[in-house]
């Protein structure tokens, strides 16, 4: 009966209320965990895994022989190759599509590459406005390549030693 | 130029009506402008509390925000629900916008700064501000939508309880002050700090607080709106300019009880160091506007931060706490109040 009558008054005084209200109190003075996204980035890891790229050899050769491993190892079957003998008479792809609504970002072609040729580079923020354009094709995933080979081969170097 | 406009000038100051008006105009336009902050304001500190940013894209520091929200609202469409009653529809923000604004007609700002010194100032707020209510009753009758009309019942239960803990409440200031007249209510607390009628009420002043809280149907004893359970509760109907007038009224409530927490609680206008030797007769010590406006931003400032931190009463728990805890303390401490005013403990502008 004791008991009940203290843990009355014990309410009545609010004690849990204010505890929790000196709780956002503390948080209020907290320095705020927001990042404003356009203006600050996180850290990205040299392993992430964004948009593709086809690279090329410093003497501007493109890497691709069109063994098609790639193509064997996509699991959502994004990846369409078709090639041709060159005239000079190396294995060359005609074609090289990615369908970006397809893939899954998994990397496995980058696993699987013999020439390092396809790439994930570290490049996230990109869009479409057609449907079109989620297919991407050998001329723009090589100008993909062209456009970031330096961060790629950056982000390889830094991963070389754990591999 | 002046002489030709004398006549002008003399036509205004002589009249009572044009005067009046002006007068309303001083006190509604800054009014209106402290809600769009206001809402700004809540945003940015609710947001500190969760240890994030708040609005801050919208102009520098994300000041123009409540006029981005409010320009967005008008422009947006009216949208009248099939077999709502059209006239009640439209009226039901009004009637819950006019009074919040109304009150302010009796609030002192200062000794003299008050537009209508009415003797039974106080009986005029607490029939203003349960007018209130109504607003949101017709709008859930109105709007022809069961999760409106849940949340117009739960807003007319919630209004009725605690209305009554707060006229208690009130009673015991009236008590000690001895009038109904708010500026004479704050010339009684005149002392310092600890003269002030939160100290000898304090179990009022906390009922009132709460109390306060249930009358503007703010966190977290927001049933009438409830998102959690019944949506939007008597607004979801809502929209463009009419919503915006329902958001108007909810913030211009939360100013008026932080105006009269100050008044009746915290002594109005007077300055809470009056009479310290330290201070001498500097501003400090003095009772002007700026310690009013700073007390009510003070009490503003607490209606975010119970917003912030608790999460909203269970019905049922609104009832028992509104019938069997409030009402029963108010109607003690009343008791007290008059028993500290027979014996002298508390004497009137000591």
């Amino acid at each position: 009966m004791m008991k009940r009558i203290i843990e009355y008054l014990r309410s009545l005084m609010l004690l849990e209320l204010l505890a929790g209200m000196g709780l956002t109190m503390r948080h209020f003075f907290r320095p705020r965990i927001t990042i404003n996204y356009p203006e600050e980035k996180t850290p990205k890891s040299p392993r992430f895994r964004g948009l593709h790229a086809l690279r090329r050899y410093p003497n501007g050769e493109e890497r691709c022989i069109a063994c098609k491993l790639c193509e064997a190892v996509c699991p959502a079957l994004a990846i369409t190759i078709e090639s041709t003998q060159r005239e000079d008479g190396s294995r060359r792809t005609t074609k090289y599509d990615i369908d970006l609504f397809k893939c899954i970002y998994c990397g496995y072609c980058e696993e699987s590459c013999p020439v390092d040729s396809i790439v994930l580079t570290d490049f996230l923020e990109y869009h479409m406005e057609t449907r079109e354009e989620g297919i991407l094709t050998k001329e723009k995933l090589l100008a993909i390549g062209d456009r970031f080979e330096d961060e790629i081969a950056e982000n390889r170097n830094k991963d070389a030693a754990y591999r | 130029m002046l002489e030709m406009l004398e006549p002008v000038i003399n036509w205004i100051t002589s009249t009572y009506i044009v005067w009046t008006l002006l007068k309303i105009l001083v006190i509604v336009v800054p009014l209106i402008t402290v809600v769009a902050f206001y809402t700004y304001f809540e945003r940015k500190v609710i947001g500190s509390m969760q240890v994030r940013v708040g609005p801050n894209r919208v102009g520098p520091l994300g000041l123009i925000q409540p006029f981005a929200d409010v320009f967005k609202l008008l422009l947006k469409e009216i949208i009248l629900p099939t077999n709502a009653n059209r006239f009640l529809f439209i009226i039901a923000p009004i009637i819950s916008l006019a009074p919040a604004f109304a009150a302010w007609a009796v609030v002192p700002f200062n000794d003299f700064l008050v537009l209508a010194d009415v003797d039974a100032g106080l009986i005029y707020v607490l029939a203003l501000t349960s007018l209130g209510v109504y607003g949101v009753i017709i709008a859930g009758w109105a709007s022809n939508s069961k999760y409106a009309f849940l949340g117009a019942m739960r807003a007319a239960a919630q209004t009725v309880s605690y209305e009554i803990a707060m006229g208690f409440a009130l009673v015991g200031v009236l008590i000690l002050a001895g009038s109904l007249n708010l500026r004479e209510i704050v010339l009684a607390q005149q002392g310092g700090i600890f003269d002030w009628y939160w100290l000898p009420l304090f179990p009022l002043f906390v009922i009132y607080m709460i109390s306060g809280l249930a009358e503007t149907n703010r966190a977290p004893f927001d049933m009438a709106e409830g998102e959690s359970e019944i949506v939007a509760g008597f607004h979801v109907e809502y929209s463009g300019s009419t919503f915006a007038v329902f958001f108007l009224a909810e913030y211009a409530n939360m100013i008026l009880i932080s105006g009269l927490s100050a008044i009746l609680f915290a002594g109005g206008w007077l300055s809470p160091f009056e009479g310290w030797p330290v201070l001498g007769d500097t501003w400090l010590a003095e009772g002007s506007i700026v310690w009013f406006l700073a007390k009510t931003v003070v009490f503003m400032f607490m209606f975010l931060w119970y917003r912030a931190t608790w999460p909203r009463y269970r019905y049922d728990q609104i009832m028992r706490l509104g019938w069997k805890v409030l009402i029963p303390i108010t109607l003690v401490w009343v008791m007290l109040a008059a028993l500290m005013t027979v014996l002298g403990i508390v004497v009137k502008g000591s």
